[in-house]
């Protein structure tokens, strides 16, 4: 794992909830995190696009624009890391807003140590892969962090790109889901077998000719995911 | 036949109409007798008097006929009674209706000459009629069966005999009439023909009209029971048709206000959930919130506790304890006020039971309790359709139930499975299960000893029991008081049920 120590980490607190956010910043600024707080949903691009953050903490409930709104706003420009802070730990709205492009998600209320353990997840990068790799007609370059297929490059973000590294690093073992969270989201998190799934999903869709029926990576039932070697 | 069996139980229209048809065809076989009966009587006796009569008209002739032939020869006596026998037959022209049987002069052997016209067998007079006319004087008759008339089969007929007497001589003769009851028996058989064919088409016609008659009322009854099984299968917008003011109409009418008050009934439950639904939400999120910036600034007081005097440094630990324990309290409740509200729903995925037991037998806290976990059974995938994050949580509150409470050192994970669920069983070695404590674990807010409050909620078993049930599944305790206790889930197989576990507790 690689830490970028070269500058103090810069999250955006989106969170309507004064004392709540004021926290937030306490908490991380004790982390040695710099941090930023919005508290409206429809302002939330214009502090991005003026902050700059490496991480953005989303509470999914806001006036002005709600949570998956702001975080499709986001993807749309970025792939920075998006934790959703939700409230309702009632999986739909989870789902939903794993699927407007959140990589992960934290439920209130939750303990400090989580909640930085989460963010250090997000902020540094796994290295699944220590030179470029080719698997079959898709090559992945670690050191830009950049995918391309049939030499026409994918915008996946960091965390699509790490999944995706983890499961073609290794063809012949299948992943579990539960292995594939501690690798790619860096946490022991038991049975949130959605976030991977969803996340599948996401990363299939976008290096799947047809992602009903894959070509790179298969899905071993009961058990997990496993990349499919080229020409089998 | 088991076929017929089962329509004749389900229809009442088959039984209806079956019973109808059985029914007139005894009237109209009774009827139909009596009638025929009385026909068949009417005509034997016009036919029986006609020829009576007939007959002594003929007797009178041949008496007379026998009074002039008296003073003849016997040889010219005997062509005379020939000729007599030959007149009398010719005597109603072409259209004979009679045979005649003449016999005498009659002797005591019985051995009397006999002249008769063609083709009839004396013998087969009827025998006590011929008895009864040989020995005294008198008209006498009887049914019987006879081939006359140049028929070579037997038909009904009747016999008149009468004695005759020469009055020179002393001679006595017996003179038979044999009238043929064709004509009637043929007449009868028309009767009967017409009466057969009639009351089998009533027959019909009444198993017809029944079958119309029970259609009539049975087919609204038909619709309401298909109304009725939609709305027993939830559907509740469709209504019957309602014409007219019979009986039929008012059971429509009857039927429809039935399916609007459970309709209204069932959206003002429904709403309520909702109501409830929404509120679960709210407080949820509502409270959550604070908790959340309480929770965190107790933590950030907590690690700087160092810093504090003892009695601040003591009030910030004991704040973040409770607020944990108060966390743990609020996320139960709000997960139980799910379920009540019927609002807790499923994310199924395929997952593995024996890789639930491995990874729950891995958890670090276990390892610090010092309580060691033996696995059993978990060589084999046992793959169901599951909620993982709520099986898991089964799991957790069932190995935190056997740490903390059972006092075992060791606790035991089976799994074990069959066609139809995937069981996973926890045992403890510890304190056990008294009396009915296997059913009231999972009340909620339960303790075993009431003094032993630290730690827990009081909630996880009530919980687990009811992510089981979300399941389909089951969730049962058993125990025995100083040899220890287990906990066996069972989560049925897709298309499966969780009625017969494939485990066996130990202690059961």
């Amino acid at each position: 794992m690689s830490y970028r120590r070269t500058k103090r980490d810069r999250v955006l607190v989106v969170d309507d909830d004064a004392s709540l956010a004021e926290m937030l910043t306490i908490v991380l600024e004790g982390e040695g995190l710099t941090s930023a707080v919005c508290r409206s949903g429809d302002r939330v691009m214009a502090a991005f696009n003026q902050f700059k953050p490496d991480v953005v903490l989303l509470d999914l409930m806001l006036p002005g624009l709600d949570g998956m709104s702001v975080c499709r706003q986001i993807r749309a420009t970025s792939g920075v890391p998006i934790i959703m802070l939700t409230a309702k730990s009632d999986t739909p709205d989870v789902v939903a807003g794993l699927e407007a492009g959140a990589d992960d998600y934290i439920t209130k209320p939750f303990k400090n140590t989580e909640l930085v353990a989460r963010l250090r997840a997000r902020l540094r990068r796994s290295d699944q892969l220590a030179s470029p790799l080719e698997f079959g007609d898709i090559v992945l370059d670690p050191a830009g962090h950049t995918v391309s297929r049939k030499g026409e490059a994918l915008e996946l973000t960091p965390l699509e790109f790490d999944l995706l590294a983890c499961l073609l690093s290794d063809p012949s073992q299948v992943f579990t889901r539960e292995t594939l969270l501690q690798k790619v989201w860096g946490y022991h998190h038991p049975g949130d077998t959605k976030l991977v799934n969803v996340h599948m999903t996401r990363l299939r869709s976008k290096i799947e000719d047809d992602a009903e029926n894959p070509q790179v990576i298969r899905t071993v039932r009961g058990v997990g995911y496993q990349a499919i070697l080229p020409g089998s | 036949m088991r076929r017929l069996a089962r329509v004749w139980r389900r229809s009442i229209q088959a039984r209806v109409v079956t019973s109808t048809i059985l029914l007139s065809t005894l009237v109209v076989a009774l009827t139909g007798w009596a009638l025929l009966r009385d026909v068949a009587d009417g005509l034997a006796d016009s036919r029986l008097s006609a020829a009576v009569s007939e007959a002594r008209s003929g007797f009178d002739y041949a008496q007379t006929q026998l009074d002039a032939t008296l003073e003849s020869e016997p040889t010219t006596q005997s062509q005379a009674l020939t000729q007599m026998v030959d007149s009398l037959t010719r005597s109603r022209g072409a259209a004979r209706t009679y045979e005649l049987v003449l016999e005498g002069p009659l002797t005591d052997d019985g051995l009397a000459p006999i002249r008769s016209s063609a083709g009839i067998d004396p013998a087969s007079l009827p025998t006590d009629l011929a008895h009864a006319v040989r020995s005294g004087p008198g008209t006498f008759w009887r049914y019987s069966d006879l081939p006359l008339l140049g028929s070579s089969t037997s038909e009904p007929s009747v016999v008149v005999g009468s004695q005759l007497r020469a009055p020179g001589s002393n001679d006595t003769y017996a003179l038979f009439y044999l009238f043929s009851l064709a004509d009637q028996q043929e007449t009868l058989d028309l009767v009967r023909r017409a009466l057969l064919l009639g009351g089998l088409a009533m027959i019909l016609m009444v198993g017809g009209v029944a079958w119309l008659v029970s259609r009539q009322v049975l087919d609204p009854v038909r619709l309401a029971r298909r109304i009725a099984e939609r709305y027993a299968s939830g559907n509740l917008e469709q209504r019957m048709h309602v014409s007219g003011e019979d009986d039929i109409a008012r059971l429509s009418t009857s039927f429809n206000q039935m399916a609007a008050s459970l309709q209204s009934q069932i959206r003002r439950l429904e709403n309520l959930s909702r109501l409830q639904q929404r509120f679960v939400s709210d407080v949820s999120h509502e409270l959550r919130t604070p908790l959340t910036t309480v929770q965190m600034a107790s933590e950030v007081l907590y690690d700087s506790r160092g810093r504090f005097d003892p009695q601040t440094a003591r009030s910030a630990e004991l704040l973040k304890r409770e607020l944990d324990r108060f966390e743990s309290l609020l996320s139960d409740l709000l997960d139980l006020s799910r379920f009540d509200a019927g609002a807790a729903r499923l994310e199924l995925d395929t997952i593995d039971l024996s890789e639930v037991a491995r990874g729950a037998a891995d958890d670090p806290v276990l390892a610090r309790a010092g309580i060691e976990v033996r696995l059993l059974g978990v060589d084999r995938p046992a793959i169901v359709e599951a909620d993982m994050r709520r099986i898991n949580r089964i799991v957790r509150n069932l190995l935190a139930n056997a740490a903390k409470y059972s006092g075992s050192r060791v606790v035991e994970i089976e799994i074990a499975q069959n066609d139809e669920s995937a069981s996973l069983a926890v045992r403890d070695f510890g304190i056990g299960l008294s009396g009915d404590e296997n059913l009231r674990v999972f009340d909620r807010f339960w303790r075993a000893d009431p003094a032993r409050t630290q730690g827990g909620t009081g909630l996880g078993l009530a919980i687990s029991r009811e992510d089981a049930a979300l399941h389909g599944g089951t969730l049962q305790a058993w125990g025995r008081p100083g040899a220890g206790s287990e906990f066996i889930l069972t989560i049925p197989k897709p298309d499966g049920s969780a009625k017969h576990p494939p485990l066996v507790s130990v202690y059961a």
